[in-house]
């Protein structure tokens, strides 16, 4: 029993979470530990399913001879993700006023807008704006289509992010400007969105990785993005799982950094408030 | 200042916070409004501020000559733009240091420079030993000195009126001496102001007139000498023995 406490207190030390209120943090080294072991284990699964598949099959060669396909795919995807972001988050914004608005009829607007949106796939919407929407106002740029949709998409979703940023201001804060004689539109720039923007920001981080991968159903409307080039390399050569593989490596260097970001700034905001 | 408000009143939907609130003082300094918690002193103080409309019809509010115009939002823009209001939780944007927080209305509001809005902030800071503060966010202030700097941005516009709605509530006693000692200075400077309180001690110091208010009217109002030595009604009888008890 003596014997074995200093060992049990090392190894209670090295995988679990000092008590909370101590004030101590985990060591750096068994952090490392620990996410070298997560790591194995992962790549004991991979290995141990990936093996057992034949391994003459594999036509990495094949793939690579198309690889200028992929890295337009990439290119196109980073491309359409950056105008659908900046889009979205404009769209997103005016229809979070909308909503706020006194005029009640923007209000309706923007509540059929983001209940009609959040309600249906995007796939269904990227078939409605390619086949009917975009054909009656005579756009032909199917890149332009694209983006579009995309954007009305996520505008949505961010929209009720930023509404809930701006209902989560307290009271105070918006008498306060009052009683200091802003105006409404003042109130908004320089008391509301300054600190909206500090709560929504790892929301809207999480709202941007959902845009990247939702990219891909642009493939339907042959948009030859990142999917759609991995899916004719695919149609060409037969190799889906090696096509798919490049493909969740590439979407999973775009969302990380990200994601990576958006832990950074929780961790900031909490020593914030 | 001259105030008059005549058969004022104010409902949150069914609830009359405010009933019939009258009072003409036609020459005064400083209001003090007392009496029990839900009584109606903040409402009535912020109806005066122009922070809450009173209920269309009912009455209505003179300030030194001019009639605060409820019905007009460009017109409560503009008065709440002349006052200065000060709250009890300090209402201090966290996002800006305290500095910031008395330019802000300077240059946005009252349309100075930023260069001048400086100044004047940086003045208005050092009047109350702030200035080693100007660059901090409210957060790394104690309550006293937020609510110092409140009192700084509210000075700094040069309002003719000042409000402070239980400025010292959220207080400890330190700094609430710390607080009311910058109240009185500015009330020793012949400052206007209305001013909600439950410092009796203070409140008889400061004031001019004095108004109880229990369940939204007032019971009485008088000069604080007089409601403090020689109270006439019951209700401020009983709410003086209670309060001054402890």
């Amino acid at each position: 029993m003596e014997s074995s406490a200093p060992a049990l207190h090392f190894w209670r030390k090295l995988l679990f979470l000092p008590r909370e209120g101590t004030g101590a943090a985990l060591p750096g080294w068994a952090k490392t530990v620990n996410w070298i072991a997560a790591f194995t284990l992962l790549a004991l699964f991979f290995t141990f399913t990936f093996f057992q598949l034949e391994q003459g099959d594999w036509l990495w060669g094949a793939i690579w001879k198309y690889r200028s396909l992929f890295f337009i795919g990439f290119g196109v995807t980073i491309l359409i993700s950056i105008a659908s972001l900046l889009a979205s988050t404009v769209i997103g914004l005016l229809a979070a006023l909308a909503g706020r608005s006194s005029f009640v009829f923007l209000r309706c607007l923007a509540k059929i807008y983001v209940e009609g949106v959040r309600g249906t796939p995007l796939l269904s919407q990227i078939l409605i704006f390619f086949y009917v929407f975009a054909p009656a106002f005579h756009v032909e740029n199917r890149y332009l289509v694209g983006v579009m949709t995309l954007s009305f998409f996520a505008g949505a979703y961010i929209s009720e992010i930023i509404r809930a940023g701006i209902e989560g201001i307290a009271k105070s804060q918006i008498e306060s400007a009052r009683a200091i004689g802003l105006t409404n539109a003042q109130t908004y720039r320089f008391v509301i969105f300054p600190q909206a923007l500090r709560q929504v920001l790892p929301s809207l981080a999480g709202q941007f990785v959902s845009l990247i991968k939702d990219s891909s159903l642009l493939s339907v409307i042959s948009v030859n993005e990142f999917t759609k080039n991995a899916q004719q390399v695919n149609s060409i050569t037969y190799s889906t799982l090696e096509c798919y593989l490049v493909l969740a490596l590439g979407y999973l260097l775009l969302t990380l950094p990200i994601s990576l970001w958006t832990r950074w700034l929780e961790g900031r905001n909490k020593f914030d408030t | 200042m001259q105030l008059s408000v005549r058969h004022l009143s104010k409902s949150f939907g069914t609830h009359r916070v405010l009933q019939e609130i009258s009072i003409d003082l036609p020459k005064v300094q400083g209001l003090v409004l007392i009496g029990p918690s839900g009584g109606g002193k903040s409402t009535l103080l912020r109806v005066l501020a122009g922070l809450e409309y009173p209920d269309a019809g009912c009455g209505g509010v003179v300030f030194n000559g001019r009639p605060i115009d409820y019905a007009n939002d460009d017109a409560l823009v503009a008065h709440r733009r002349s006052v200065g209001t000060v709250f009890q939780a300090y209402n201090l944007f966290p996002h800006l240091t305290a500095l910031q927080n008395v330019t802000l209305p300077l240059v946005q509001v009252h349309g100075h420079s930023p260069s001048d809005a400086d100044g004047i902030a940086m003045e208005a800071l050092q009047r109350f030993q702030l200035e080693a503060h100007a660059n901090k966010k409210p957060a790394e202030l104690s309550g006293g000195q937020r609510q110092r700097v409140a009192i700084a941005r509210a000075i700094a516009i040069k309002p003719s009126l000042l409000f402070f709605d239980e400025p010292t509530s959220a207080l400890d006693p330190e700094m609430t001496g710390e607080v009311l000692e910058v109240i009185e200075e500015l009330k020793d400077e012949g400052r206007d102001f209305v001013l909600v309180t439950h410092e009796m001690g203070f409140a008889r110091r400061v004031a001019g007139e004095v108004a109880l208010l229990a369940e939204g009217r007032i019971v009485e109002a008088a000069p604080a000498a007089q409601v403090f030595e020689n109270p006439q009604h019951e209700v401020t009888k009983r709410f003086l023995a209670k309060i001054l008890k402890y």
